[in-house]
């Protein structure tokens, strides 16, 4: 019987080939000229019209030529495999759309801006609807802002992280872990009415740019909070043991071994919170004052910011204004690039090869 | 160097589980001590209560005494973190630091435990990796990261960096369970060199390997699951291979369970 069974597998091993049919090379992308091109042909006589439009019917047609196709040619399992790696293409290139879109028209509107005279003059005494002008002024504001804020934020935020993670037991690390997650909920609008209640109406401080980093610092935090944990968390507690069982305090394993190892995305959630807080505008509107002079003290008079300049300049009717605005987001966004770049080659240069 | 272990009636809990019950065990100077004993009979969490590397599970307690050459190391003015630099222990996976390089790896014990100089630290990495067999395969390339050698490397690497710190006791919990026949016999040679200076406790499921390396073997049994383990026997190797004195022992030995 056994014999017998081992047999008949053996000739049916044989009968079946390896190889299956498959859609000739070539096929693909013929299918999609096909029905770029029966797209165009149905759009010149139907009364059907406009770009996307043709580009989402296009897409379809492809879509659907194409899967059947490969039903017919290769089978069931092929034909579905096409299709899902199809529709992942196209999401992505659709969750593409935004920000590409997006990156074009400001560096298509803010290119001409951003020059050097832009780049390291203020706005003093350049009238509302005068050419000229630059974001010197806002760009000191939002580098200092950014810098207090980070230097409350990051130290406070890896202290807490490590608490919960290595610490954190019990009732007070959860209700710690329950007010970083509502913080992290928390609109940007309503930190800057904290702040502005507590520091400027009952404390009575003037508005600063330290009040606004102040507000920033309540949005930094939870971000940072949360993304370091995760990273801590997926240190391996093999390390953990492995020091400990030289003989190392638990702190100085925490300092030399954990954070290390986590290094590289403890400082990408760092930058992602950085980059989160240097463009928020609505704290700035409460706290900051404005002002078109050049102001190096965070701690003494209103200070500018580029969120707070762009959002002046584009509510203005005069052309000027309007390009000014694109320069000063074109700015923004490189800072935040820069910014990024840096941070990664700081972390990969700690990292032994 | 190389201190006698006696565990006197030793309990040891995570939580309120009582895992292991009543081990009364000596460990002699300068021998290899092999633990046996079907999975989840607790012997990894024995070996662990010997350093008191058992407590940094939440929870985990023991009740009982381990004398290190008479002295108690769960007494109440004796540090964890003393113990373990006198009572070294290597993992059953290679656990290298990934963020440091072969040499910052041996010497991670003394640096992460204070400063010293440099020359210093170089002697004492040369010396481990001569003691841990892997000198020549790593002399050249010290600099790289630890994680850039084999299994096998790495464990032996993971040896050096438990013995740079002159530690007087060596535990190893399976420490070749990981690794293909060639790095294990790398390393049962090590330990055949390294007994003449440490005490070694080794953790190993491999009968073959319990009989081949050590002096002394400890058989470990569980009446069921959920029941806390025991020490069932210890004697010298050749008689709990040969005639064994508990009948659980020779079946076990013999291979008829576990
Ligand atoms: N971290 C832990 N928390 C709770 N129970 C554990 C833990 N580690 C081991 N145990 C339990 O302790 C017993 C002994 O486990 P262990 O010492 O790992 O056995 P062995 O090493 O002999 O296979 C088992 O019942 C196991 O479930
Ligand atoms: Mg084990």
């Amino acid at each position: 019987m056994a014999l017998l069974q081992a047999d008949s597998s053996r000739t049916r091993a044989n009968a079946t080939s390896l190889a299956s049919r498959t859609l000739p090379r070539g096929t693909v992308p013929g299918l999609g000229i096909a029905a770029c091109g029966l797209a165009a042909l149905l759009f010149s006589v139907a009364p059907f019209g406009g770009f996307a439009g043709y580009v989402v019917f296009s897409g379809l047609l492809f879509l659907v030529a194409q899967t059947a196709t490969s039903f017919a040619v290769e089978g069931r399992r092929h034909a579905v495999d096409r299709f899902a790696s199809s529709l992942v293409h196209t999401t992505f290139l659709i969750a593409l759309l935004p920000l590409l879109s997006v990156v074009w028209k400001v560096l298509a509107q803010g290119s001409d801006q951003v020059n050097g005279n832009f780049l390291t003059h203020s706005m003093r005494n350049v009238g509302v609807s005068d050419a000229g002008g630059g974001i010197y002024h806002s760009m000191v504001g939002t580098l200092l802002q950014g810098l207090i804020t980070s230097l409350i934020s990051i130290p406070l935020a890896l202290l807490v992280a490590v608490y919960l993670v290595e610490y954190g037991t019990g009732k007070l690390a959860r209700s710690v872990t329950f007010f970083v997650d509502v913080m992290t909920g928390i609109p940007s609008i309503v930190a800057g009415l904290f702040i502005y209640t507590v520091w400027v109406l009952t404390f009575g401080f003037e508005r600063s740019g330290f009040a606004a980093a102040l507000a920033l610092t309540i949005l930094m935090v939870p971000t940072v909070v949360r993304s370091t944990e995760e990273m801590l968390k997926l240190v391996p507690n093999e390390l953990r043991e492995a020091a400990y069982a030289l003989g190392v305090p638990k702190w100085r394993t925490i300092l030399r071994i954990v954070i290390p190892t986590a290094l590289p995305g403890i400082i990408t959630g760092i930058m992602l919170g950085i980059a989160r807080v240097i463009g928020e505008t609505a704290p700035l509107l409460l706290l900051l004052g404005g002002t078109d002079s050049i102001n190096f003290n965070a701690l003494d008079g209103p200070q500018s910011a580029l969120p707070l300049f762009i959002y002046d300049q584009a509510g203005r009717p005069n052309p000027e204004a309007i390009d000014r605005a694109w320069g000063a987001a074109l700015a923004l966004i490189l800072i935040v690039m820069i910014l990024n770049l840096v941070a990664r080659s700081v972390a990969r240069l700690t990292r032994v090869r | 160097m190389a201190k006698r272990i006696d565990a006197r009636d030793l309990n040891i809990y995570y939580g309120s589980f009582l895992a292991v019950e009543s081990v009364c065990l000596s460990i002699e100077p300068r021998s290899v001590t092999a633990l046996i004993g079907p999975s989840g009979c607790g012997k990894s969490t024995f070996l662990r209560s010997l350093n008191r590397m058992h407590e940094v599970v939440p929870g985990a307690h023991v009740d009982g005494s381990v004398e290190l050459d008479g002295q108690d190391i769960y007494a109440d003015n004796v540090d964890p973190v003393t113990v373990r630099r006198t009572i070294g222990m290597v993992f059953q996976r290679p656990n290298p630091f990934p963020t440091m390089s072969i040499f910052d790896n041996v010497v991670a014990g003394l640096k992460l435990q204070g400063h010293r100089s440099k020359s210093e630290l170089n002697e004492i990495a040369e010396g481990a990796l001569r003691a841990a067999n892997l000198w020549n395969e790593v002399k050249d390339r010290l600099d790289k990261p630890g994680s850039s050698l084999s299994g096998g490397q790495q464990q032996r690497l993971c040896i050096a960096r438990a013995i740079a710190i002159r530690p007087d006791v060596l535990l190893m919990d399976e420490p070749c369970s990981a690794l293909d026949p060639i790095s294990t016999m790398a390393i049962e040679e090590l330990i055949e060199e390294l007994k003449r200076d440490y005490t070694i406790v080794i953790v190993t499921h491999n009968m073959q390997q319990a009989a081949r390396v050590s002096d002394r073997t400890a058989f470990f049994n569980l009446v069921a699951t959920g029941k806390p383990g025991q020490l069932v026997e210890v004697d010298r190797t050749a008689k709990i291979f040969s005639n064994p004195s508990v009948r659980a022992t020779e079946d076990y030995v013999s291979g008829r369970f576990g």
